[in-house]
């Protein structure tokens, strides 16, 4: 679309704004990309000004205008570039059905992934084992056999646990245990992805990950 | 031939706004009373992971989550009483804002109530926070809609009606006229469509309930 100005205010480490990095490469969107440091307790005066009430990354700002939030970005993308990779079924049962498994892994940082690295003992192995079921119950109900959550298409559901994966590695140090394992059709998955442009292009260093996650530790006494 | 079921609970402000979406809608369906503490193998089998109400079955086919099922009412039966705009920004917005009750909203009330010293305090702050951003979004507008109720209505219909129960049963008064003049007229309004007064529960059915749920929550927490 000409005359189209596309940002991305984003934290290279989130798994939220790495969902918008891959959509917008899928469907080849040209955007300038702002760095905000999410890790810094300082707010920058245009993510204020562009997400006040929740003053968090990521926002999409599309000729001036602020969308906020993961899955309304993603939605806002697809239909205003609907000509090129659709992220949603056109189905209206369908697209039901990938915002429920999207919804479904949102859940899987803040109820598990969070406290895995936060925290020890008892709370973590809650935690860990907490995931890990969850992990399991979507290989079998939402992904199956199927090469993508939508079916032969890399899509919505897709899109939003391939933000989430991109911190497993870390979360695997920290709890000592291997999600490849317990969850071989979900690894399958993964690499798949990989082998996308608009994954690997958009994903951060796995290590630099760890390596923050235990600054973090650091920083709030969780070691 | 079209069959439509709605699992909910009497009171239940997640399930009222998917039957005032069908309502708007002119569609028919079979209305499901569930007992949260004895649910159906109906409810278990169409929700397996959730076990919660609301659902929608549409032609055998479950749909979960309120706002994904009002979604998928309006996807479906689109000619008549669209309740998410056509321009994608209007519904980016739209879906902000119904996120914005269902999240932090929900959250803020949840301190309000249960909440101690600094939460409490914390929670008052962010209810006024959300009240505000409403009262604003809505500048002259009838509705958040425009002129008809629409998907931010509906969702709001929290605020307005199970909100202000809830007010009442613990002595709080936060939404007040005076704070939240556009946000009150709106309130007004809504409440007094006949559509509306047809579809939700009398307030004088909430209160009692609030209070007793108020009630044996402080008594648990003291003992």
């Amino acid at each position: 679309m000409e005359n189209d100005k596309v940002i991305l205010l984003d934290f290279w480490a989130s798994m939220l704004g790495l969902r918008l990095r891959v959509a917008l490469a899928e469907k080849e969107i040209e955007y300038e990309y702002k760095e905000e440091d999410s890790a810094s307790n300082i707010k920058s005066p245009l993510l204020l000004k562009m997400n006040p009430i929740h003053k968090k990354v990521p926002v999409l700002i599309h000729n001036g205008k602020p969308v906020c939030e993961s899955f309304i970005a993603l939605e806002y993308i697809d239909e205003v570039w609907k000509d090129k990779a659709p992220l949603l079924p056109t189905d209206p049962y369908e697209r039901a059905q990938a915002r429920f498994w999207a919804d479904y892994i949102d859940k899987l940082y803040e109820n598990f992934g969070r406290k895995i690295w936060s925290t020890k003992g008892e709370v973590q192995e809650g935690a860990k084992k907490g995931l890990i079921d969850s992990l399991k119950l979507l290989e079998q109900a939402a992904l199956g056999d199927k090469l993508y959550f939508g079916g032969e298409s890399f899509g919505f559901a897709d899109i939003a646990l391939i933000g989430i994966y991109s911190w497993f590695y870390a979360l695997e140090i920290f709890g000592n245990f291997s999600i490849e394992a317990e969850c071989p059709k979900l690894d399958a998955w993964d690499k798949r992805c990989k082998l996308r442009e608009s994954v690997s292009k958009s994903l951060p260093d796995p290590h630099k990950i760890y390596e923050l996650l235990l600054e973090l530790k650091k920083t709030y006494g969780l070691e | 031939m079209a069959e439509v079921k709605v699992y909910g609970i009497f009171a239940g402000p997640f399930n009222r706004r998917v039957e005032l979406a069908l309502k708007l809608k002119g569609v028919e369906y079979e209305y499901i009373e569930e007992d949260r503490s004895n649910k159906s193998a109906e409810l278990v089998k169409y929700n397996p992971i959730y076990k919660q109400v609301p659902v929608l079955v549409h032609n055998g086919k479950p749909i979960c989550e309120s706002l994904i099922i009002l979604e998928y009412i309006d996807e479906t039966w689109q000619a008549i009483a669209p309740l998410l705009p056509k321009d994608p920004y209007q519904r980016a917005m739209a879906h902000f804002l119904a996120r914005l009750i269902d999240e932090k909203f929900v959250m803020a009330k949840y301190k309000v109530c249960y909440g101690k010293g600094e939460e409490k305090e914390k929670g008052r702050g962010e209810t006024c926070e959300v009240l505000k951003y409403l009262d604003n979004e809505l500048q002259d507008k009838i509705f958040f809609g425009g002129d008809n109720i629409g998907f931010v209505d509906i969702v709001a219909s929290y605020v307005a009606l199970w909100f202000g129960a809830i007010q009442e049963a613990i002595g709080v008064e936060l939404l007040t006229k005076q704070k939240f003049p556009k946000l009150s007229k709106w309130i007004d309004e809504f409440l007094s469509c006949r559509i509306i007064m047809e579809n939700l529960p009398p307030r004088e059915t909430l209160v009692p309930l609030y209070k007793a749920q108020f009630e044996a929550a402080t008594q648990k927490a003291s003992s």
